[in-house]
């Protein structure tokens, strides 16, 4: 085989600015999937989207087409979804139930929950062959490594590797966050998944979700429009709706978004830290409060509630918005088109009002008729028109370098503003890329 | 032609004609881009809902892809007619057509109308072209003479798959 001129990746990124190729070269893209999403772990899914033996959920890690099987009890599998006779596609929705044994609908192929062979039919067939049941060349292949944390549960197709908390570290948090506001300390997922797609490179969404700038550019014209009949409805009626104010809060100014904070954490794991207003002193927040004072005892309580997040990042492949239960994954497709699949998710044993929240959020903020993301994939796929032209080479992420505070591998800086998570989450990119083995 | 034989014949006639139209009226406001008419053709207390799959029952309590009262549909209309709505830079625009209406009787107990229809949307943003179709369920409610929405149910059959770009404005 002709040998590649091998790739310099490393010349791509710098301490401040990254190259537009890492946006627009497809056989940058091609090493992404390699190194990057068929090697580290991604999330597969939550234990509750498959609730009774054999129920599963077809994703994506990079290009293999995976499925989330839960097996008898408490496991969860993750195979590839490919029978190993002829290679056809063996769960055929997104989600369903496998039945007794998950079955090929080509010649019957039986598979248990795990994967491995149940039974094939004309089986004297195979006598003297070298078909052998045991053997896992006859099985569904399954995902190297699948761990769960709190319930979020992750593959890798690469056997090596740290541990899912390791490879976490202190980013768990999303998961600890978002469970910890259940008196039972679980969350269950509300099983509807809105799947969008973008017409740009996978990283625009991963750098949109931390950029405390561009909320009151991008999403001016929701945020005023929200805020106009806000002040109508107070006008009116003596009070505003909770939910008017998650999109009115887009128009929040500069300076305000710059009082939160920005980490950066191994492995490319990004955090903006702030509180969105969420604490309110109304009945259902307060009812809240003491179901969780009650479960947790009053110092617990304040600590779970006094968490200071907005958005948590788990690169390369989910996004995590605890104070409100939200989850967006992404998988990539190619190097200008992204899907996103968006789930929210209840507290169990909390108020019923609090989940409304959520479902708010969820259908005004998240759902395909969004009036925020709309501006943000505009945005997005214009970033994509002007990185793939030769009109500069230079993608600029100097807001606030040379200020954040290095700590045990660990960026932090005081400025939400700060483009920290962009230079945090290529240092990352750049150490998968170039660490390859 | 045959003539209408009864009194209830030509009323059902008559009505028929008259949702019809009121349908027709409907897609043609979203098509000319008139918001603000639009929102008017809901009752005071009137619901625009998108449920996520043909199987929901209730917006109450559960996802839904849009459900609008006149206030949110106020702010809708509000952003994409503020100067800085990026998204509607992209030339855009929508041609409707209704089809298909039947009027399946009336509530016992309200009085509304109840309406089923079929839509088919052809949207163009920037160089590409999308469809959209599905059912329309309208709860009529006649207001001082006029018909006014109490709930328009929108299903569409292809919201299930993937959203290539998402909706800024009602189906």
């Amino acid at each position: 085989m002709p040998s590649q001129p091998l790739l310099d990746v490393r010349s791509l990124v710098e301490p401040d600015r990254v190259h537009r190729r890492a946006y627009s070269d497809p056989e940058i893209f091609d090493l992404e999937i390699k190194h990057i999403f068929e090697k580290t772990w991604i999330y597969a899914g939550h234990e509750t989207q498959v609730p009774n033996p054999g129920d599963y959920w077809q994703f994506q890690i990079g290009r293999q087409p995976m499925v989330m099987v839960r097996g008898n009890g408490d496991a969860v599998h993750v195979l590839y979804n490919r029978c190993p006779h002829r290679g056809v596609q063996v769960c055929g929705s997104r989600h369903g139930s496998g039945g007794d044994a998950l079955t090929c609908p080509y010649h019957a192929w039986r598979f248990h929950y795990d994967g491995s062979l149940e039974s094939v039919p004309l089986e004297k067939g195979y006598r003297e062959t070298r078909f052998d049941r045991a053997n896992p060349d006859f099985h569904m292949k399954r995902a190297a490594r699948v761990q769960r944390y709190r319930g979020f549960v992750f593959a890798s197709l690469d056997p090596k590797g740290p541990d899912l908390v390791e490879w976490l570290g202190d980013a768990r948090m999303a998961f600890d966050d978002i469970c910890d506001r259940s008196p039972v300390g679980r969350v269950e997922v509300v099983p509807n998944c809105f799947r969008v797609v973008q017409r740009s490179n996978w990283k625009f969404f991963m750098e949109n979700q931390l950029d405390a700038v561009h909320p009151s550019v991008t999403h001016m014209s929701t945020g005023y429009a929200a805020a106009d009949v806000e002040r109508k409805l107070k006008r009116e009626t003596g009070s505003q709706p909770l939910h008017y104010h998650y999109l009115s809060a887009f128009a929040t100014s500069f300076d305000q978004w710059d009082q939160l904070e920005t980490a950066g954490y191994p492995y490319g794991h990004t955090l903006l830290g702030g509180y969105m207003g969420l604490r309110p002193t109304d009945a259902d927040t307060l009812e809240h409060e003491r179901v969780l004072a009650a479960a947790y005892g009053e110092a617990k309580k304040d600590e779970i509630l006094g968490r200071n997040i907005h958005h948590v990042l788990i690169y390369p492949s989910i996004s995590v918005q605890s104070p409100l239960q939200q989850l967006r994954a992404i998988r990539p497709i190619s190097h200008d088109r992204t899907m996103s699949e968006i789930w929210h998710f209840r507290l169990v044993g909390a108020p019923e009002a609090i989940y409304r929240r959520s479902l708010w959020y969820y259908n005004l903020v998240n759902s395909p008729s969004t009036m925020i993301n709309a501006d943000d994939l505009e945005n997005w796929q214009r970033g994509q028109f002007g990185l793939n032209s030769d009109g500069g080479d230079w993608v600029s992420f100097h807001r606030d370098y040379g200020r954040d505070r290095d700590a045990n591998g660990e960026l932090h800086s005081t400025n939400g503003c700060s483009e920290l998570p962009m230079r945090a989450q290529f240092r990352a990119w750049l150490k998968y890329l170039t660490e390859t083995e | 032609m045959a003539e209408p034989t009864s009194v209830a014949a030509a009323t059902a006639l008559q009505t028929h004609h008259e949702v019809s139209q009121f349908l027709f009226q409907q897609s043609n406001l979203l098509d000319g881009k008139q918001w603000q008419a639009w929102i008017d053709l809901f009752a005071d207390d009137g619901l625009y809902w998108m449920p996520p799959g043909p199987e929901y029952t209730t917006w109450d309590g559960v996802p839904s892809i849009f459900i609008e009262d006149r206030d949110l549909m106020s702010v809708r209309m509000k952003r994409v007619t503020h100067p800085n709505a990026w998204s509607q830079q992209a030339e855009w625009g929508t041609s409707h057509v209704v089809s298909n209406v039947i009027v399946e009787g009336t509530d016992p107990a309200s009085g509304d109308l109840l309406v089923r229809s079929r839509f088919h949307l052809l949207e163009v943003r920037r160089d590409d072209v999308r469809h959209f179709a599905g059912t329309y369920q309208h709860r009529l409610r006649r207001v001082d003479g006029a018909l006014k929405i109490v709930l328009q149910r929108v299903d569409m059959v292809n919201g299930q798959a993937a959203f290539e770009y998402v909706l800024q404005i009602w189906v």
